[in-house]
């Protein structure tokens, strides 16, 4: 069963670093003067001459991995979301995503989860920003467990990726023992037939709380977990959504870009059915407490419950 | 260099010309005078120096090259196209609907493309990544870098830099193609990059300055650079924008315009004098 001890999916990722990198000699990781908050210091540690510090230069880092993807190697780079995605928007568009290049990124501090630090480091955009890019993989996963199989999964495709990881460290809620990870391919956590919420990354854990004590109140809500954004899993979403006729997404991110809109792309053009879009507001972050942060904005699991209820009865 | 080696690398590099020619007059559009400009180097690289091969053009200890400034691709597309890499046949359709050549090059669409470029800044980056994979991996290929004066204006080449020199990249060599023009008129007018042999030099390169158009001086600083340990090597190459066809020659407005029917003709009669008086 899932432990209680929490922990970031940041260092759920560097530990998977680690752990691929015992079998894999390609593996070449890549960070930009943040190790010690990306994690990637844990891979540094351990194979320190295929860890490449690029200093605050994240627009090179990300060129840099082109070019070693050029040659057969598999590089991670990673950075805050911010800037991987941001500030390096355009080398990841042109330099790996043009070229199709087996290039992994990895985004961490995504999200007002961020806290103290504030609005200019909370990536509330890098979903969004990711999708637009012809053949990138967009990978937001929610626990340990799920950041461990989808970094492998990560390594085992060949292509550009973006993996989001979260600064906060978190409660697993997945089962080690009976857990597949696959690319595309979202999770049902709980049967419904009322309405179906779809969460993605650090609330899920929140949303699942938020779901079972909605269920023990006698709302059958289905949750599903979606930890790939694009690809996106379109069979269990036009099947939740004739199945239940409602649908709420739920996402630490802009409701502009994010899971939200490529869920309602998906009933628009197959089933159409409400799809109510629950997430940070068009509106930018503040410093504060990342759980105080989260219940501000409505994520946690009370302020899930209340709004998931309101939702499913309108 | 044997006289008959280095009239060899002239006429080839005539012929780079004609086909540069050729494909931007047939595309309509396309970037002629940074083209010619850089036609040389890209001679010298694909015909004497870089271990490449057009039947195998992904072999992995292979020399690389990588054309930061993407969009003088014509000059490149006639290197590879004569090294035997595709047929010229597609120079003649280069930036049309379907054509293999793009308008700026596409590693995933045209063999001996290393890597994909034209966003400008960005191919010193990629260059270093090919480099340290070498050095990684202990492979003894080398990797070529070209980029264009203007250029040189993008902050990504300097975090590269900074990046090649700290890694000790001595398999890394950069050409600058320095014309001295940019599409808003002289380099120096429109933001003035000044002392850049000084600027290099303090990010830890060694630093060649040679004329460009000059096979025994290109010679001779590859050779240098591939005889420098522990820190990268820049040859910044002082060239002729449009050079080869005299009323491209100098002037800012060829760096993004087709000639048009009366201009080819002038420029190709030029160039084909040119290979004409080399072969007699």
């Amino acid at each position: 069963m899932a432990e209680s001890k929490k922990i970031a999916t940041r260092e759920s990722f560097g530990m998977a670093l680690c752990e691929l990198a015992k079998e894999h000699d390609d593996i070449v990781v890549l960070d930009a003067d943040l190790a010690a908050a990306t994690k990637t210091e844990i891979f540094k540690k351990a194979y320190p001459d295929r860890f490449f510090d690029c200093g605050i230069a994240e627009g090179n880092m990300i060129g840099v991995a082109a070019g070693l993807a050029t040659a057969g190697k598999v590089p991670f780079a990673a950075s805050f979301a911010m800037f991987a995605t941001g500030r390096a928007y355009e080398q990841v568009r042109n330099s790996v995503g043009y070229p199709h290049l087996n290039v992994k990124i990895a985004g961490s501090h995504a999200g007002i989860s961020v806290g103290e630090d504030g609005a200019t480091h909370q990536c509330c955009e890098d979903l969004a920003l990711m999708r637009t890019i012809p053949g990138m993989v967009v990978l937001n996963p929610a626990d340990h467990y799920e950041m461990i199989e989808a970094t492998k999964a990560a390594y085992a495709y060949d292509g550009p990726v973006y993996i989001r990881l979260g600064r906060l460290a978190i409660e697993s809620f997945n089962d080690p023992d009976n857990y597949s990870f696959e690319i595309g391919k979202g999770i049902t956590l709980e049967e419904g037939s009322d309405v179906t919420v779809i969460a993605t990354g650090l609330v899920v854990n929140e949303a699942l709380k938020a779901v079972r004590a909605l269920k023990e109140k006698g709302l059958s809500v289905r949750l599903i977990n979606m930890h790939t954004i694009k690809p996106i899993d379109k069979d269990i979403i036009i099947k939740a959504a004739k199945e239940t006729g409602k649908i709420i997404t739920v996402e630490e991110h802009n409701i502009i870009g994010g899971l939200g809109e490529a869920v309602a792309a998906v009933t628009a053009e197959n089933c159409p059915v409400p799809v109510y879009r629950v997430g940070v507001e068009d509106v930018f972050g503040h410093s504060g407490p990342a759980v105080g942060l989260l219940a501000e904005f409505g994520l946690d699991a009370a302020g899930l419950e209340k709004k998931i209820a309101e939702l499913a009865a309108k | 260099m044997e006289k008959s080696e280095l009239l060899e690398l002239q006429k080839t590099a005539c012929k780079v010309r004609l086909w540069t020619i050729e494909g931007v007059f047939n595309a309509k559009s396309g970037h002629p005078g940074g083209s010619l400009s850089a036609a040389d180097i890209m001679t010298y690289l694909y015909f004497k120096e870089m271990n490449v091969d057009p039947a195998d053009p992904k072999k992995p200890d292979r020399d690389r090259f990588v054309l930061s400034k993407g969009h003088c691709c014509p000059a490149l597309y006639a290197a590879l196209a004569l090294k035997g890499y595709f047929s010229t046949d597609e120079i003649k359709v280069l930036r049309h609907i379907g054509a293999m050549l793009q308008g700026h090059p596409d590693m995933k669409g045209t063999p001996g493309v290393d890597m994909s470029s034209g966003s400008l800044g960005q191919g010193v980056s990629a260059a270093c990544g090919m480099a340290l994979s070498a050095k990684l991996s202990s492979q003894d290929y080398r990797v070529y870098a070209m980029l264009g004066d203007g250029e040189c204006e993008e902050g990504q080449v300097w975090e590269a830099a900074m990046f090649a020199s700290h890694y000790k990249l001595d398999n890394l060599t950069l050409f600058v193609d320095f014309n001295g023009l940019q599409i808003d008129g002289t380099v120096a007018d429109v933001a003035g990059l000044s002392d850049l042999q000084g600027k290099f030099a303090s990010f830890g390169f060694e630093v060649i300055t040679i004329d460009g158009h000059d096979f025994c001086a290109i010679e001779d600083a590859v050779n240098k650079a591939k005889s420098t340990k522990d820190k990268p090597t820049v040859i910044i190459a002082n060239t002729i924008k449009g050079k080869g066809v005299s009323f491209m020659e100098n002037q800012v407005g060829w760096h993004g315009k087709a000639p048009n029917a009366d201009q080819y003709k002038i420029a190709m009669d030029e160039l084909n004098a040119q290979l004409k008086a080399m072969e007699a």
